[in-house]
Protein backbone atom coordinates (compact mmCIF):
# COMPACT_ATOMS: atom_id res chain seq x y z
CA UNK A 1 0.00 0.00 0.00
CA UNK A 2 1.20 3.15 -1.10
CA UNK A 3 1.02 6.18 1.31
CA UNK A 4 2.19 9.41 0.59
CA UNK A 5 1.71 12.77 2.49
CA UNK A 6 2.77 16.65 1.66
CA UNK A 7 3.11 17.94 5.04
CA UNK A 8 2.90 21.72 3.43
CA UNK A 9 -0.48 20.83 2.62
CA UNK A 10 -3.26 22.77 4.10
CA UNK A 11 -4.59 19.04 5.61
CA UNK A 12 -3.44 17.97 9.13
CA UNK A 13 -0.89 15.36 8.63
CA UNK A 14 -2.78 12.30 9.90
CA UNK A 15 -5.97 12.96 8.20
CA UNK A 16 -3.47 13.15 4.83
CA UNK A 17 -2.57 9.66 6.46
CA UNK A 18 -6.41 8.73 7.02
CA UNK A 19 -7.08 9.59 3.91
CA UNK A 20 -4.15 7.89 1.97
CA UNK A 21 -5.09 4.76 3.45
CA UNK A 22 -8.73 5.39 2.73
CA UNK A 23 -8.56 5.71 -0.49
CA UNK A 24 -5.99 3.10 -1.11
CA UNK A 25 -8.86 0.84 0.06
CA UNK A 26 -11.56 2.67 -2.18
CA UNK A 27 -9.55 2.10 -5.16
CA UNK A 28 -8.61 -1.62 -4.47
CA UNK A 29 -4.95 -1.25 -4.81
CA UNK A 30 -5.21 -2.40 -0.49
CA UNK A 31 -7.07 -5.47 0.14
CA UNK A 32 -8.56 -6.64 3.17
CA UNK A 33 -6.01 -8.31 5.64
CA UNK A 34 -2.69 -6.16 4.09
CA UNK A 35 -0.73 -5.46 6.69
CA UNK A 36 -0.09 -1.45 7.85
CA UNK A 37 3.61 -0.96 8.09
CA UNK A 38 4.44 -0.18 11.76
CA UNK A 39 3.85 3.36 13.49
CA UNK A 40 7.66 3.49 13.72
CA UNK A 41 8.27 2.24 10.06
CA UNK A 42 5.74 4.98 8.52
CA UNK A 43 6.87 7.67 10.54
CA UNK A 44 10.00 7.25 9.47
CA UNK A 45 9.28 6.19 5.71
CA UNK A 46 7.20 9.88 5.48
CA UNK A 47 9.55 11.83 8.18
CA UNK A 48 7.17 12.64 10.70
CA UNK A 49 6.02 12.66 13.93
CA UNK A 50 5.11 8.87 15.32
CA UNK A 51 2.52 10.62 17.39
CA UNK A 52 0.42 11.89 14.09
CA UNK A 53 0.71 7.91 12.63
CA UNK A 54 -0.48 6.70 15.79
CA UNK A 55 -3.46 8.89 15.67
CA UNK A 56 -3.85 8.43 11.98
CA UNK A 57 -4.50 4.47 12.84
CA UNK A 58 -6.87 5.59 15.90
CA UNK A 59 -8.96 6.89 13.67
CA UNK A 60 -8.86 4.74 11.00
CA UNK A 61 -9.21 1.77 13.82
CA UNK A 62 -12.48 3.93 15.23
CA UNK A 63 -13.93 4.05 11.50
CA UNK A 64 -13.46 0.14 11.44
CA UNK A 65 -11.14 0.56 8.20
CA UNK A 66 -8.03 -1.36 10.41
CA UNK A 67 -8.17 -3.54 12.81
CA UNK A 68 -5.48 -3.73 15.76
CA UNK A 69 -4.00 -7.75 16.58
CA UNK A 70 -2.47 -7.01 19.72
CA UNK A 71 1.55 -7.92 19.24
CA UNK A 72 1.25 -8.02 15.37
CA UNK A 73 0.04 -4.72 14.22
CA UNK A 74 -2.60 -3.21 12.46
CA UNK A 75 -4.87 -5.30 9.74
CA UNK A 76 -7.08 -3.90 6.92
CA UNK A 77 -10.54 -4.75 8.34
CA UNK A 78 -12.72 -7.53 5.93
CA UNK A 79 -15.68 -5.67 6.81
CA UNK A 80 -15.56 -2.61 5.70
CA UNK A 81 -16.23 0.04 7.43
CA UNK A 82 -18.20 -0.61 11.14
CA UNK A 83 -20.41 2.34 10.78
CA UNK A 84 -23.75 1.78 11.03
CA UNK A 85 -25.56 2.25 6.91
CA UNK A 86 -27.32 5.66 8.26
CA UNK A 87 -24.01 7.24 9.45
CA UNK A 88 -22.35 6.27 6.70
CA UNK A 89 -25.24 7.83 4.37
CA UNK A 90 -24.56 11.37 6.82
CA UNK A 91 -21.49 11.48 6.21
CA UNK A 92 -21.28 10.78 2.21
CA UNK A 93 -23.71 13.69 2.45
CA UNK A 94 -21.76 16.08 4.97
CA UNK A 95 -18.85 15.41 2.35
CA UNK A 96 -20.59 15.78 -0.90
CA UNK A 97 -22.22 19.23 0.44
CA UNK A 98 -18.56 20.48 1.36
CA UNK A 99 -17.21 19.72 -1.81
CA UNK A 100 -20.35 21.43 -3.57
CA UNK A 101 -20.39 24.29 -1.61
CA UNK A 102 -16.69 24.77 -2.34
CA UNK A 103 -17.32 24.19 -6.25
CA UNK A 104 -20.18 27.22 -5.81
CA UNK A 105 -17.43 28.91 -4.24
CA UNK A 106 -15.38 28.84 -7.23
CA UNK A 107 -18.46 29.59 -9.78
CA UNK A 108 -19.32 26.29 -11.06
CA UNK A 109 -22.77 25.59 -11.94
CA UNK A 110 -24.38 21.85 -11.09
CA UNK A 111 -23.81 20.52 -14.42
CA UNK A 112 -20.43 21.14 -13.85
CA UNK A 113 -19.99 19.69 -10.58
CA UNK A 114 -21.71 16.56 -12.13
CA UNK A 115 -19.66 16.00 -14.92
CA UNK A 116 -16.52 16.19 -12.35
CA UNK A 117 -18.12 13.48 -9.49
CA UNK A 118 -19.19 11.21 -12.83
CA UNK A 119 -15.22 12.12 -13.64
CA UNK A 120 -14.02 11.19 -9.70
CA UNK A 121 -16.23 7.89 -9.55
CA UNK A 122 -14.54 6.86 -12.52
CA UNK A 123 -11.17 7.49 -11.76
CA UNK A 124 -11.95 5.54 -8.49
CA UNK A 125 -13.28 1.97 -10.30
CA UNK A 126 -15.54 0.90 -7.46
CA UNK A 127 -15.81 -2.50 -6.91
CA UNK A 128 -13.49 -3.20 -9.82
CA UNK A 129 -16.27 -2.23 -12.31
CA UNK A 130 -15.71 0.75 -14.67
CA UNK A 131 -18.95 2.89 -13.89
CA UNK A 132 -20.51 4.40 -16.69
CA UNK A 133 -20.86 8.02 -17.67
CA UNK B 1 -5.01 15.21 31.77
CA UNK B 2 -1.68 14.55 32.96
CA UNK B 3 0.47 17.20 34.41
CA UNK B 4 2.98 19.38 31.56
CA UNK B 5 6.65 18.37 31.35
CA UNK B 6 7.83 21.86 31.28
CA UNK B 7 6.03 25.08 32.40
CA UNK B 8 7.03 28.97 31.56
CA UNK B 9 4.69 31.07 33.96
CA UNK B 10 5.16 34.90 32.91
CA UNK B 11 8.74 34.63 32.16
CA UNK B 12 11.29 37.63 32.07
CA UNK B 13 14.93 38.20 32.01
CA UNK B 14 17.11 40.98 30.77
CA UNK B 15 20.84 41.75 30.56
CA UNK B 16 21.79 45.39 30.89
CA UNK B 17 18.75 47.51 30.18
CA UNK B 18 17.60 45.11 27.08
CA UNK B 19 14.72 43.25 28.22
CA UNK B 20 14.94 39.64 25.77
CA UNK B 21 11.74 37.85 27.51
CA UNK B 22 8.89 40.10 28.33
CA UNK B 23 6.50 37.32 30.03
CA UNK B 24 6.95 34.31 28.64
CA UNK B 25 4.37 31.55 29.34
CA UNK B 26 3.40 27.87 27.80
CA UNK B 27 3.28 24.43 28.87
CA UNK B 28 5.07 21.69 27.09
CA UNK B 29 2.63 18.54 27.18
CA UNK B 30 4.37 14.72 28.14
CA UNK B 31 4.84 13.29 24.48
CA UNK B 32 4.74 17.04 23.36
CA UNK B 33 6.67 17.74 20.32
CA UNK B 34 6.88 21.70 20.97
CA UNK B 35 8.83 24.36 18.31
CA UNK B 36 10.00 27.08 19.50
CA UNK B 37 10.14 29.34 16.31
CA UNK B 38 11.52 32.95 16.00
CA UNK B 39 13.54 35.65 14.60
CA UNK B 40 17.42 35.87 15.54
CA UNK B 41 17.33 37.68 18.52
CA UNK B 42 13.67 36.85 19.50
CA UNK B 43 14.84 35.38 22.99
CA UNK B 44 14.73 31.31 22.10
CA UNK B 45 18.33 30.42 23.82
CA UNK B 46 17.45 32.99 26.39
CA UNK B 47 14.26 30.85 27.26
CA UNK B 48 16.31 27.64 26.96
CA UNK B 49 19.02 28.12 28.97
CA UNK B 50 16.43 29.13 31.77
CA UNK B 51 14.83 25.85 31.15
CA UNK B 52 17.84 24.34 31.53
CA UNK B 53 19.26 26.61 35.40
CA UNK B 54 21.54 27.75 32.98
CA UNK B 55 20.62 31.27 33.80
CA UNK B 56 17.75 32.50 36.27
CA UNK B 57 14.18 34.35 35.28
CA UNK B 58 14.25 37.85 36.83
CA UNK B 59 10.07 37.50 36.92
CA UNK B 60 8.31 34.70 36.95
CA UNK B 61 9.11 30.90 37.02
CA UNK B 62 10.33 27.63 34.87
CA UNK B 63 8.93 24.16 36.31
CA UNK B 64 11.04 20.82 34.37
CA UNK B 65 10.15 17.77 35.34
CA UNK B 66 7.99 19.09 38.37
CA UNK B 67 11.05 20.94 40.02
CA UNK B 68 11.96 24.65 39.75
CA UNK B 69 14.44 25.38 36.92
CA UNK B 70 16.75 27.27 39.50
CA UNK B 71 17.39 24.36 41.61
CA UNK B 72 17.42 21.27 39.33
CA UNK B 73 18.44 18.16 40.94
CA UNK B 74 21.43 15.68 39.44
CA UNK B 75 18.97 13.03 39.13
CA UNK B 76 16.45 15.60 37.78
CA UNK B 77 19.22 16.95 34.96
CA UNK B 78 19.98 13.27 34.04
CA UNK B 79 15.89 13.10 32.85
CA UNK B 80 17.07 15.37 30.39
CA UNK B 81 18.94 15.53 27.14
CA UNK B 82 20.41 18.73 25.63
CA UNK B 83 21.68 19.74 22.23
CA UNK B 84 22.93 23.31 22.69
CA UNK B 85 24.00 25.51 19.81
CA UNK B 86 27.75 25.08 19.96
CA UNK B 87 27.88 21.45 20.48
CA UNK B 88 30.20 21.97 23.16
CA UNK B 89 32.35 18.39 23.21
CA UNK B 90 35.92 18.07 24.73
CA UNK B 91 38.18 18.54 22.48
CA UNK B 92 40.42 16.31 23.50
CA UNK B 93 38.73 13.61 23.31
CA UNK B 94 38.17 11.54 19.65
CA UNK B 95 34.25 9.83 19.54
CA UNK B 96 34.80 6.63 20.96
CA UNK B 97 35.99 8.53 23.70
CA UNK B 98 32.95 11.26 24.07
CA UNK B 99 30.53 7.98 23.93
CA UNK B 100 32.23 6.09 26.69
CA UNK B 101 32.35 9.15 28.74
CA UNK B 102 28.96 9.89 28.53
CA UNK B 103 28.06 5.95 29.11
CA UNK B 104 29.93 6.84 32.67
CA UNK B 105 27.74 9.43 33.19
CA UNK B 106 24.60 8.49 32.38
CA UNK B 107 22.96 5.42 33.49
CA UNK B 108 20.34 4.98 30.99
CA UNK B 109 22.90 5.24 28.04
CA UNK B 110 22.16 2.87 25.65
CA UNK B 111 25.83 2.27 24.22
CA UNK B 112 24.12 -0.53 20.99
CA UNK B 113 22.21 2.38 19.83
CA UNK B 114 24.73 5.06 19.88
CA UNK B 115 27.91 2.83 18.04
CA UNK B 116 24.76 2.08 15.84
CA UNK B 117 23.51 5.41 15.06
CA UNK B 118 27.21 6.90 14.72
CA UNK B 119 28.48 3.80 11.73
CA UNK B 120 24.66 5.11 9.93
CA UNK B 121 26.02 8.69 9.95
CA UNK B 122 29.29 7.98 9.20
CA UNK B 123 30.91 8.68 11.86
CA UNK B 124 34.13 6.67 13.03
CA UNK B 125 35.09 6.36 17.00
CA UNK B 126 38.65 6.81 16.13
CA UNK B 127 38.16 10.05 14.44
CA UNK B 128 39.19 12.86 16.67
CA UNK B 129 36.64 15.77 18.20
CA UNK B 130 38.56 18.76 16.89
CA UNK B 131 39.06 17.63 13.62
CA UNK B 132 34.75 17.17 13.22
CA UNK B 133 32.92 19.68 10.79
CA UNK B 134 30.08 21.55 12.59
CA UNK B 135 27.21 18.96 10.69
CA UNK B 136 29.31 16.03 12.29
CA UNK B 137 29.86 17.51 16.00
CA UNK B 138 26.03 17.93 15.65
CA UNK B 139 24.83 14.87 14.70
CA UNK B 140 27.46 13.13 17.56
CA UNK B 141 25.73 15.72 20.59
CA UNK B 142 22.41 14.28 19.36
CA UNK B 143 22.92 11.02 19.50
CA UNK B 144 24.96 11.18 22.49
CA UNK B 145 21.92 12.74 24.26
CA UNK B 146 19.31 10.65 22.61
CA UNK B 147 21.22 7.53 23.46
CA UNK B 148 20.52 8.12 27.13
CA UNK B 149 16.84 7.92 26.83
CA UNK B 150 15.89 11.48 27.98
CA UNK B 151 12.28 12.19 29.12
CA UNK B 152 12.89 15.73 28.20
CA UNK B 153 14.57 16.62 24.75
CA UNK B 154 16.23 20.29 24.26
CA UNK B 155 17.34 21.35 21.43
CA UNK B 156 18.82 24.40 20.42
CA UNK B 157 18.61 24.75 16.64
CA UNK B 158 19.78 21.68 16.26
CA UNK B 159 19.95 21.32 12.51
CA UNK B 160 22.25 24.89 12.32
CA UNK B 161 25.07 24.00 9.98
CA UNK B 162 23.42 20.99 9.01
CA UNK B 163 23.14 20.20 5.36
CA UNK B 164 20.48 18.52 4.09
CA UNK B 165 21.41 15.01 4.06
CA UNK B 166 22.37 15.69 7.68
CA UNK B 167 19.11 17.12 8.43
CA UNK B 168 17.05 13.84 7.85
CA UNK B 169 19.50 12.00 9.23
CA UNK B 170 18.59 13.92 12.51
CA UNK B 171 14.92 14.37 12.16
CA UNK B 172 15.40 9.82 11.42
CA UNK B 173 17.21 10.09 14.97
CA UNK B 174 14.79 11.58 16.94
CA UNK B 175 12.19 9.95 14.86
CA UNK B 176 13.00 6.86 16.40
CA UNK B 177 13.75 8.43 20.02
CA UNK B 178 10.10 9.33 20.07
CA UNK B 179 8.38 5.96 18.38
CA UNK B 180 10.70 3.85 21.21
CA UNK B 181 10.01 6.10 24.29
CA UNK B 182 7.79 9.24 23.61
CA UNK B 183 9.56 11.22 24.55
CA UNK B 184 8.87 15.08 24.67
CA UNK B 185 10.81 17.41 23.04
CA UNK B 186 11.32 21.03 23.13
CA UNK B 187 13.63 22.45 20.05
CA UNK B 188 14.06 25.66 18.33
CA UNK B 189 14.69 25.71 14.70
CA UNK B 190 14.59 28.26 11.78
CA UNK B 191 13.99 25.19 9.33
CA UNK B 192 9.77 25.61 9.31
CA UNK B 193 9.69 22.27 6.71
CA UNK B 194 11.30 20.17 9.14
CA UNK B 195 9.02 21.58 11.99
CA UNK B 196 5.90 20.68 9.48
CA UNK B 197 6.94 17.53 9.69
CA UNK B 198 7.86 16.64 13.24
CA UNK B 199 6.11 19.42 15.58
CA UNK B 200 2.91 18.79 17.33
CA UNK B 201 2.75 22.69 18.57
CA UNK B 202 4.86 25.41 17.83
CA UNK B 203 5.35 28.77 19.67
CA UNK B 204 6.03 31.65 18.03
CA UNK B 205 8.57 34.26 19.74
CA UNK B 206 8.82 37.51 18.97
CA UNK B 207 10.00 40.57 20.81
CA UNK B 208 9.94 38.48 24.25
CA UNK B 209 6.84 36.92 24.18
CA UNK B 210 4.28 34.42 22.21
CA UNK B 211 2.47 35.67 19.56
CA UNK B 212 1.40 31.97 18.73
CA UNK B 213 0.99 28.98 21.03
CA UNK B 214 -1.24 26.27 19.09
CA UNK B 215 -0.84 23.00 17.52
CA UNK B 216 0.17 22.73 14.15
CA UNK B 217 -3.08 21.17 13.36
CA UNK B 218 -5.46 24.36 14.84
CA UNK B 219 -3.42 26.09 12.51
CA UNK B 220 -3.92 24.65 9.52
CA UNK B 221 -7.60 23.89 10.23
CA UNK B 222 -8.55 27.03 11.79
CA UNK B 223 -6.54 29.96 9.80
CA UNK B 224 -6.94 31.23 6.58
CA UNK B 225 -5.06 33.41 4.67
CA UNK B 226 -6.48 35.44 1.75
CA UNK B 227 -5.49 38.74 -0.39
CA UNK B 228 -8.42 41.15 -1.01
CA UNK B 229 -8.63 43.86 -3.46
CA UNK B 230 -11.50 45.75 -2.14
CA UNK B 231 -13.40 48.27 -4.32
CA UNK B 232 -13.51 51.40 -3.88
CA UNK B 233 -15.43 52.91 -0.55
CA UNK B 234 -15.08 49.26 1.14
CA UNK B 235 -14.55 48.87 4.68
CA UNK B 236 -11.96 46.70 6.34
CA UNK B 237 -13.05 44.17 7.88
CA UNK B 238 -12.94 43.85 11.45
CA UNK B 239 -13.21 41.98 14.55
CA UNK B 240 -12.30 38.21 16.43
CA UNK B 241 -12.17 36.44 12.82
CA UNK B 242 -9.69 39.13 11.66
CA UNK B 243 -5.98 38.29 12.86
CA UNK B 244 -3.74 40.46 11.04
CA UNK B 245 -4.26 43.04 8.05
CA UNK B 246 -1.57 43.67 5.89
CA UNK B 247 -0.65 45.88 3.46
CA UNK B 248 -0.26 44.83 -0.07
CA UNK B 249 -0.79 46.21 -3.68
CA UNK B 250 -3.69 47.83 -4.61
CA UNK B 251 -5.16 45.99 -1.29
CA UNK B 252 -5.07 43.57 1.36
CA UNK B 253 -3.39 40.54 2.75
CA UNK B 254 -6.06 38.97 5.44
CA UNK B 255 -4.93 36.56 8.28
CA UNK B 256 -8.60 35.36 9.64
CA UNK B 257 -9.52 32.79 12.29
CA UNK B 258 -12.32 30.83 12.47
CA UNK B 259 -13.63 32.30 9.19
CA UNK B 260 -17.27 32.05 9.12
CA UNK B 261 -18.85 32.03 5.01
CA UNK B 262 -20.91 35.00 6.02
CA UNK B 263 -17.54 36.82 6.36
CA UNK B 264 -16.16 35.75 3.65
CA UNK B 265 -18.91 36.21 1.16
CA UNK B 266 -19.02 39.64 2.81
CA UNK B 267 -15.65 40.13 1.35
CA UNK B 268 -15.94 39.07 -2.29
CA UNK B 269 -18.36 41.20 -2.51
CA UNK B 270 -17.04 44.33 -1.61
CA UNK B 271 -13.86 43.53 -3.83
CA UNK B 272 -11.89 40.74 -5.20
CA UNK B 273 -10.96 37.83 -3.20
CA UNK B 274 -8.65 34.91 -3.55
CA UNK B 275 -9.30 31.39 -2.80
CA UNK B 276 -8.63 31.52 1.40
CA UNK B 277 -6.18 29.15 2.33
CA UNK B 278 -4.49 27.48 5.13
CA UNK B 279 -1.21 29.29 5.52
CA UNK B 280 2.29 27.19 5.58
CA UNK B 281 3.81 27.89 8.61
CA UNK B 282 6.30 29.89 6.88
CA UNK B 283 3.36 32.35 5.37
CA UNK B 284 2.51 32.82 8.67
CA UNK B 285 5.85 33.21 10.35
CA UNK B 286 6.14 35.85 7.98
CA UNK B 287 3.20 37.63 8.37
CA UNK B 288 3.51 37.72 12.14
CA UNK B 289 7.09 38.25 12.28
CA UNK B 290 8.32 40.34 9.02
CA UNK B 291 8.76 43.79 9.33
CA UNK B 292 5.64 45.65 10.48
CA UNK B 293 3.54 46.99 7.65
CA UNK B 294 0.91 49.63 8.14
CA UNK B 295 -2.95 48.49 9.07
CA UNK B 296 -1.24 45.54 11.19
CA UNK B 297 -3.86 44.56 13.89
CA UNK B 298 -3.31 42.53 16.74
CA UNK B 299 -6.21 43.03 18.85
CA UNK B 300 -8.33 40.32 17.29
CA UNK B 301 -6.70 37.59 18.59
CA UNK B 302 -7.44 35.09 20.74
CA UNK B 303 -6.42 31.77 22.14
CA UNK B 304 -4.67 30.52 19.04
CA UNK B 305 -2.35 33.68 19.30
CA UNK B 306 -1.83 34.92 22.74
CA UNK B 307 -1.20 38.43 23.16
CA UNK B 308 1.86 39.93 24.02
CA UNK B 309 1.60 40.47 27.64
CA UNK B 310 2.55 44.10 28.89
CA UNK B 311 6.30 44.63 30.16
CA UNK B 312 5.72 44.76 34.26
CA UNK B 313 9.00 44.12 35.56
CA UNK B 314 11.30 47.58 36.51
CA UNK B 315 14.59 47.68 37.27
Amino acid sequence: MLIRINPQSPEPLFEQVVFAVKSAVAKGTAVAGEKLPSVRDLARELAINPNTVVRAYEVLERDGVIVRRQGAGCFLSDRGSDLAQSEKKKQLVLLLRHAVTEAFHLGFQPDDVKKALAQCLDELQFDGKRRQS
Amino acid sequence: MSSPVVTFDSVQRWFGNQVVLKGLSFQVMPGQVYALLGRNGAGKTTALRILLGFLAPHVGSVAVLGCDSTALSPQVRGRIGYVGEEHRLYATMTVAGAVAFEAGTRPTFRRAFADQALQRCGLRPSQRIPRLSRGQRATLSLVLAVASNPELLVCDDPALGLDVVMRREFLDALIDLLADTGCTVLFSSHFLTDVERIADRVGILHDGSLLVDATLDDIKRRVLRCVWLPKPGATLPSGPQVLRIGARRGGHELLLLDAQRALLADLAAHGELSPPLAPSLEDLFLDLTGPDRPGMLREGMDELVARPTPVGGQR
